[in-house]
Parts: structure tokens; sequence; C-alpha cells
């Protein structure tokens, strides 16, 4: 039986981990490959780097990063952030990053994903969705949730995958930072949607919270990061909640 | 595609030298990583085949890794048009049955049950977890050549072992401190 994964995931700017409380307020929380290789040692399934400023500044992606962190770190892990071209995937992949996170650029060119998808495999694509209850429902947002793309959530889950990713990384903005559990609706609705994993993002605050994306949001794998950098609980003691709880995990 | 450079570093970081070239010229020991599709890849090594299998033949120790084990076997069902591969070990390499109720590609950590005797396997905990990315699986003839097993709707050979021709079909080099010991394995390994 395949785990539930557990993913540490580490906004970086700069170069250095933050994580944004709603992504106002953005806090230091350490060296990127220092925290990359202490989660792989703890029991990270996999690692998420994303450049969050990236999309906005019109940075380069974070490949040098990857270089980083492939030296130090044997698990899989993607990159995203500001990446926008084929080119820039084949660069990180060969950088030594598992998988890429499109965000942004595969909503302006959804085409992207196909030409990911057919060049380097769907295991590599990974389309990550921020999403935001709206009056219309659960909208997708780009720029670090300031821009509504009118496009629905689920809608365009369904058509990532269409396309031929691998993958959905869904970000509830809603519940992220607040620590007071996923959104499993929201999860459940896409999941159910789409026959490729999701990893269900934003709003952990402790054990029970990852059980119930897994269990009611049918979560494959389940991101954290504010309560793993502030040390508010480890990998290993969540995991252990989670096995307690039925949820198979490594 | 990037598998070459995170088995290239994950050989460093275990204080070996890893070196990357299209020929055999001074190897003692030979890994052959590989993401992608049967024929390219045996397409590519085509030149390199014969050589290859006298490295194998002369008792040099090499490993298979994912696209890299399915390589050592003699033919694959994927691609349009039959393409020998290595032929080093027996039998054929095989997509996943449709029907099993599971999500192919197979992605992510699974658990191993190593042969006792296996050597690449030597001092890994049973039921331990390693990565793999990957639709095919590769059909042992000789059941003795499976190093080790897991399930996926099947039980498929995860590993394989015959004297100094190694496989995995997962990947050691993403697999944290269990794929590295193992890796380690295959580095001190002398047959």
């Amino acid at each position: 039986m395949r785990s539930i994964r557990v993913i540490p995931c580490l906004d970086i700017r700069d170069g250095r981990v933050v994580k944004g409380v709603n992504f106002v307020g953005l806090r230091d929380a350490g060296d990127p490959v220092q925290l990359a290789s202490f989660y792989g040692r703890e029991g990270a399934d996999e690692l998420v780097f994303l450049d969050i400023t990236a999309s906005h500044e019109g940075r380069a992606p974070v490949i040098a990063l990857a270089e980083r962190v492939a030296e130090q770190v044997f698990i899989p892990f993607t990159v995203g952030g500001g990446i926008r071209t084929v080119d820039a995937i084949r660069d990180a992949l060969l950088a030594g990053a598992d998988k890429v996170s499109l965000n942004t650029a595969a909503i302006q060119h959804p085409e992207l994903i196909s030409e990911a998808a057919e060049k380097f495999g769907s295991q590599c694509v990974v389309v990550a969705i921020d999403a935001k209850m709206t009056c219309e429902g659960w909208h997708v947002f780009t720029h670090g949730g300031r821009r509504d793309t009118m496009m629905d959530a689920v809608e365009w889950a369904a058509e990532a995958v269409r396309l031929g990713a691998g993958e959905i990384l869904l970000t509830s903005m809603d519940a992220d930072g607040t620590r007071d559990g996923y959104n499993l609706l929201l999860t459940r609705a896409v999941a159910d949607a789409v026959p490729v994993p999701v990893i269900a993002s934003g709003g952990a605050g402790k054990a029970s919270h990852l059980v119930d994306a897994v269990v009611e949001g049918h979560a494959d794998a389940v991101l954290l990061a504010g309560i793993l950098h502030d040390g508010v609980t480890t990998i290993r003691s969540l995991k252990d909640a989670m096995a307690a709880s039925g949820v198979p995990v490594r | 595609m990037g598998n070459l450079r995170s088995v290239e570093r994950a050989v460093a970081h275990l204080g070996f030298t890893a070196v990357v070239q299209d020929h055999l010229g001074g190897a003692t020991r030979l890994i052959i990583p590989g993401v992608g599709a049967f024929g390219a890849a045996m397409a590519q090594l085509e030149p390199r085949v014969s050589e290859i299998r006298a490295f194998a033949r002369d008792g040099h120790p090499l490993l298979g890794i994912c696209l890299g084990q399915q390589l050592l076997f003699g033919a694959s069902d994927e691609g349009a048009r039959e393409t020998p591969g290595l032929g080093l070990l027996a039998g054929r390499v095989r997509y996943f049955p449709a029907d099993l109720g599971v999500k192919v590609p197979h992605v992510g950590w699974n658990s191993l049950q190593f042969r006792a005797d296996s050597r690449f396997g030597a001092g890994f905990p049973q039921g331990g977890q390693v990565y793999f990315v990957h639709s095919l699986y590769t059909e042992c003839e000789d059941q003795a050549d499976v190093a080790a097993t897991c399930e996926h709707g099947i039980e498929f050979a995860a590993a394989v072992e015959r004297g100094n021709v190694w496989g995995a079909q997962f990947h050691p080099e993403k697999s944290g401190d269990l794929g590295l010991a193992l890796l380690r394995n295959f580095l001190e390994f002398n047959p």
C-alpha cells in the first residue's frame, strides 16, 4: 500500500525560507538547504520549494537553489515560482529537481502543461492552484492571492490534468496560515474530480488536520510549513499520530 | 532526466567518485540510470551494447536504476517497435495491467521485501520504503533473479540481482538514508 506523503513546503524569498500568514507579514524561518536536509532526515517524504515572490517580481526561477538542495538532500523535491517555459522546466529538472510546480504560467499558457508532460513525463508536472472562496464558488487566484482569474478551481484542476498534469498542489488561500485545518470541502471537490494525486495545502495546525485531509478530503499528500518551521511539532510525531488513526505513512 | 545528475551526486555524497561518460573507459563499476523510454534508451546505448555485455561478463559490478533495471532484460512491451534490451537477465518488461485498480504510473514510497541472502539488500530493514516512479515492471524468467519484491496491484521485482548484475526499479538516489545505504552496498560490493 502506498503511503500518504507528508511534504514540508519551504516558501523562498531572497534565498531564505519564509512563511506568510495569509501571504502578508513574511517571517524569516531559516536556510532552505539546512532546513530541507533536516526535514529529509526527520522523515519528510518529499519537499516543495516555492519562490513566492518570483511571480510578481519577474525573477528567474529557483534553479540555483535546486542545485544546492540536490547536493544535500536525497528525497524527491519540487520547485516552483517563476517557471514559465519548457526550457526553465528542463533547467530545473537538470538541476536535480524531480518535479516542477506551475501556477501562473500554466494559467496564462496552458499548453506549457502539455508540452512539459510530453517532453518530460506527467510525473514531473505539478500544477499548483491557489483557490479562494468567492460569491461564485472557489476561484483560482494568482499573484500571491491578489488577482482573481475568475476561473473555477475544480474545473481548472480537471483541465490541467486533462492537459497532462501529474499532480495537483491545491492551496486554500482562505485556510492558509490559520492553522485551523485544511479546507476539506475544497480538497475533496478537487480530489474527487481528478484521477491524479492531490496535495492538500493551507491550514495545517495539528495531526488531526492531516488525517482529516486524507480521510475526508481524499488528499493523497499533505503540505505543511508554519507548524514545522516554528517547531510546534515534528514530522515524526505527526506521522505517528496519522498511523495511529489508520492512515498509512512511511 | 535529472536522474543522471542525482545519481552522480548521491554517489559523491557517499564518498565515491562517479564519472558521467558515454563509454566504459576506466570504469570499475557501472551504473545505468535512466528515465525515459526503453527504445530511445537502447538506441542511445546501441554503440556500447557489446562493451557493456563484456563488462558484465567479466564480472564487474553493474547496477541499472529504474529504466536502467528494465534495460538489463531482453525485451519490453513499451513502444510500438520491438527493441532488444541488453539481455543480461532473462525476462520481459511489462506494463502494469489496467484492471488492477491502482494508479499507474506507480509514483511514491512503497515497501520492499528483500531476499534474505541478497547482497544488494544487506542490512535493509524488511518493509523499509523506497521511492518509485514507473509504469512498467520487469517480469523475471528466473525467480532466483528477484532480489526484492514490492506490491502495487501485483507483486513485482523491485530489485534484481544475478551475481554482479543488479537492478533497482526504485530510485535509491531519492530514497533517503535507506536508499543511500543500498547504493553504498553496490559501491562497496566486490564480486
